[in-house]
């Protein structure tokens, strides 16, 4: 990478970062202790889930999809690992995986019924939102499963860097996900298929495995989304996650990826998890009731995008 | 007879290329008048201008002697100027009886009067003959003949007092067709003005009063129909006879005015002469052109049939430039479609080379096999409007060229694209530039540049030059001069003949899913090939109208 070529990408983000420091330095003067290390890092701490989720909208979306299964796809990966810990004892190392290739196979099932039959994802991945949901239910019994210390470690703060490693992981998987999309042939697939799926077709390119994995992709990082939830809450919640898959499109979309598809950034939608959080946080710090956050956080999805579609039309006029 | 219409003058330009230039017609109260041309001749823009959906760039226009210059199809429609479209605009879930009368429903209040509708449903549909057709059902349950009669009988329930119909038996059986022109008789005989277009000259020897003729966007003449023989319409309509030669001929010929005129003298312009056309010519023509064997050839298609192409056969040689020509509506770009699997044929195999016959299923597998395929509609399939120049150029080959354990080699793939924007001289700020931003002829350069990229052994071209600027034009030709004399086997799908006639070693006329006659270079005119595409229409509707009347 050229230093030209860096610059240019800090100033892809610096829209994002420039909202998140002005949210940041508002909260600061507006309350006595919220720019302390120690705030930042409980919301770094907090959100390792919706990163991983967020992760995979992303790829979703941009290519031309929705995925509003991952509430319910997190929420039967905790209770996977609850069952096979409590119940069947196994250690966290064994349940992990286990959990993820669940998820995974749901987020594979999402795509090639979508893509196959020609079925709008959003009405497949609806109707897994309930399934998975149930089973979940189904499961445990619906009872929330107490797992306890084994499964802590995940979410608990490195005491030299004071991150958890569920919030490093999530990172990682940020990184992992922003070169996916823009150094290999899948992520290019990826955002040429959400712009025109025809074209890419009629240039000798198949689609439908491309649309499966990236489904398959959601899937997996949901997988890990139940880990980093499992690990907070030191239990399995069958009603965990309750309508993340709206947080999780909220954030990309306050990143600037476009529904329609073709567009978008892992990187961007990473930035859009931190404005909601610390404009979550930061209500609370002040000491706004609940129903006002709701209007603020609404607001902020809105003015987000109408920014975009003002940035979209000028840009195209040059 | 009262002058019904009057325009004159009419000119309309898109950017600066000029489609109808300097033309004049007239239309009588109680007159069909047939409108001729061959494929963008000015017809179907002519007819957009009086039906108001697009604004001429120039010229008047009188309707019953007052000015007319529709801004919109609305005001047209309320001066009394009906169109029966060439494509079906019915809306399918609602009722035969809801899509008659779509625009004035009877009701109160916003509650539609069911009985009253129907009543009068059925008062519109039996005028015209329909009495079978119950006004309750779907319109979408219907065959497609007779949603384009119910599609007629909105139009003419409308009291139109101008009636513009394209190409309205395209999708008619014999017999709907015999009681569309009964209907039309009679509408004539109330006074209603009409200007017909049709492919089907037979057609219009039958229903029409007058004919005028365009061509390239420009009036030719304007005659009594029962003065032109079918052939004579061709020769005006390819620029092969004057009117003055027409005319002389007629004058000569008085009493048998419907026999074909072969060895008439032409005046203008020297022309092959006009191959035999035996009566089976239609199938004899393809069998022989199947069993005739070269090394050298690049591609071979043998008997495809989907839909309407039937049993389609025709072989390439490397180094050569295949042309198709026919009507629109012929089966082209179908056949081209099938050949490299975008849809998938029912029957039929291609062999690209010295690989093996097979039926492409998907893209992928043709590409693989050494085709490449250049879509007529580059926005829709064949560019990534949205993203640069670089990501449009490599996308078929990135996984091939451009990458190594499925990460891209981003210098390659700048290299590359560079050099395929100099070589082709596409004109863009950059090759980050969006494909979007791009004039038409620069985004075909690089959908071109797209499939040499890839490479392949065989290049199908769909409308190569549609809606592209002289230079681009010129460019793309040399490229596929370049591509033949490596070696490439090139088809070439144009409505413009005259491109095929300039770029080609041989032209094949497809007439409705048939490949009915193939000319060579040396051994072809303008005026033949028009006149075997008419000819083979004519035939086809004519077997079919006997077969549908058994």
């Amino acid at each position: 990478m050229t230093r030209r070529k860096i610059f240019q990408s800090v100033l892809q983000y610096a829209g994002l970062i420039g909202v998140l420091a002005f949210l940041v330095l508002t909260f600061s003067l507006s309350t006595e202790n919220f720019f302390q290390t120690q705030t930042l890092v409980t919301i770094a701490n907090s959100n390792p889930d919706l990163i991983f989720i967020s992760v995979g909208m992303t790829l979703v979306l941009i290519v031309g999809g929705i995925d509003l299964s991952v509430g319910s796809l997190l929420a039967l990966g905790s209770a996977v690992i609850g069952v096979l810990m409590v119940r069947h004892q196994w250690p966290v190392y064994a349940a992990v995986p286990v959990c993820c290739l669940v998820t995974a196979a749901c987020g594979l099932l999402n795509g090639f019924l979508s893509v196959w039959f020609a079925i709008p994802s959003f009405i497949v991945t609806l109707g897994m939102l309930e399934m998975a949901r149930g089973a979940t239910k189904v499961v445990t019994d619906s009872q929330t499963m107490y797992i306890g210390s084994r499964v802590e470690g995940f979410g608990e703060p490195i005491s030299v860097v004071s991150l958890s490693p569920a919030f490093l992981v999530a990172l990682g998987v940020v990184i992992l996900g922003q070169f996916l999309l823009t150094q290999t042939v899948f992520g290019r697939y990826c955002v040429a298929i959400g712009t025109n799926r025809e074209a890419v077709r009629m240039s000798g390119i198949r689609t439908k495995p491309v649309i499966i994995t990236a489904f398959a992709i959601s899937g997996f990082l949901c997988g890990l989304a139940s880990l980093s939830q499992t690990s907070r809450l030191s239990s399995a919640d069958p009603n965990a996650a309750i309508g993340l898959e709206l947080s999780a499109i909220a954030a990309c979309v306050i990143g600037g990826t476009s529904l329609m598809g073709g567009r978008g950034s892992v990187v961007a939608s990473f930035f859009g998890v931190l404005i909601i959080a610390v404009l979550q946080s930061g209500l609370a710090q002040l000491g706004v009731e609940d129903a006002i956050k709701q209007i603020v956080t609404g607001g902020v999805i809105i003015l987000a995008v109408l920014f975009d579609a003002v940035r979209q039309k000028f840009g195209k006029v040059n | 007879m009262a002058e019904l219409l009057r325009a004159s003058g009419m000119t309309k330009r898109y950017g600066n290329v000029t489609v109808l230039r300097d033309v004049s017609m007239e239309v009588d109260s109680g007159e069909i008048h047939a409108l001729l041309g061959a494929n963008g001749a000015g017809k179907s823009t002519l007819c957009k201008i009086i039906s108001g959906l697009t604004p001429a760039s120039g010229g008047t226009m009188t309707l019953q002697g007052q000015d007319f210059s529709p801004s919109s199809k609305h005001e047209a429609e309320s001066r009394g100027v009906q169109v029966i479209p060439q494509e079906l605009n019915l809306i399918p879930t609602l009722s035969v009886a809801e899509n008659l009368l779509l625009t004035r429903l009877p009701s109160t209040a916003g509650v539609i009067h069911h009985r009253q509708l129907h009543n009068r449903a059925r008062v519109a549909l039996d005028r015209f003959g329909l009495t079978e057709v119950p006004s309750d059902v779907p319109v979408g349950s219907l065959g497609v003949g007779r949603q384009q009669m119910v599609e007629i009988a909105a139009a003419l329930d409308r009291d139109a007092t101008l009636l513009l119909l394209d190409e309205p038996t395209a999708a008619l059986s014999g017999s709907e067709t015999r009681r569309l022109f009964e209907s039309l008789d009679r509408l004539r005989n109330r006074g209603v003005g009409m200007i017909y277009i049709s492919h089907r000259l037979e057609e219009i020897k039958q229903i029409a009063d007058r004919v005028t003729v365009l061509r390239d966007g420009r009036y030719v003449c304007t005659s009594p129909v029962s003065a032109l023989s079918v052939d004579a319409m061709v020769d005006l309509m390819s620029g092969a006879a004057t009117v003055v030669d027409v005319q002389k001929n007629m004058s000569r010929t008085e009493t048998e005015v419907d026999r074909p005129t072969t060895d008439r003298p032409k005046a203008d312009r020297p022309k092959a002469d006009r191959p035999e056309r035996p009566r089976d010519d239609l199938d004899a023509s393809a069998d022989a052109f199947a069993s005739q064997v070269s090394d050298g050839d690049v591609l071979t298609v043998q008997g495809i049939r989907r839909g309407m192409l039937r049993d389609i056969s025709f072989r390439v040689r490397a180094g050569e430039r295949f042309g198709i020509t026919g009507l629109v509506g012929s089966g082209r770009t179908e056949l081209l479609r099938a050949i490299f699997g975008a849809d998938v044929a029912d029957d039929g195999t291609v062999a690209v080379g010295q690989r093996e016959p097979r039926r492409f299923t998907h893209p992928a597998e043709a590409s693989a096999g050494g085709l490449a395929m250049v879509t007529e509609d580059r926005k829709q399939n064949g560019l990534l409007l949205q993203q640069s120049v670089r990501c449009n150029t490599t996308l078929g080959a990135l996984r091939s060229r451009f990458s190594r354990w499925g990460l891209i080699r981003g210098a390659s793939e700048v290299q590359q694209t560079e050099a395929m924007c100099a070589a082709m001289d596409t004109r863009c700020a950059g090759i980050e530039q969006s494909v979007g931003t791009l004039s038409g002829g620069n985004q075909q350069k690089v959908v071109i540049a797209k499939w040499l990229t890839s490479g392949a052994d065989v290049f199908l071209f769909d409308e190569p030059t549609r809606g592209i600027d002289v230079s681009a034009r010129r460019m793309i030709y040399r490229l596929i001069a370049k591509l033949a004399s490596d070696g490439k086997g090139i088809v070439i799908v144009s409505s413009d003949l005259e491109e095929l006639l300039e770029n080609c070693d041989r032209i094949a006329v497809m007439a409705a899913g048939r490949m009915v006659k193939t000319f060579d270079r040396g051994a072809w005119s303008e005026d033949a090939i028009l006149q075997a595409s008419f000819d083979a229409l004519d035939k086809i509707d004519g077997a079919q109208r006997e077969t549908a009347l058994k």
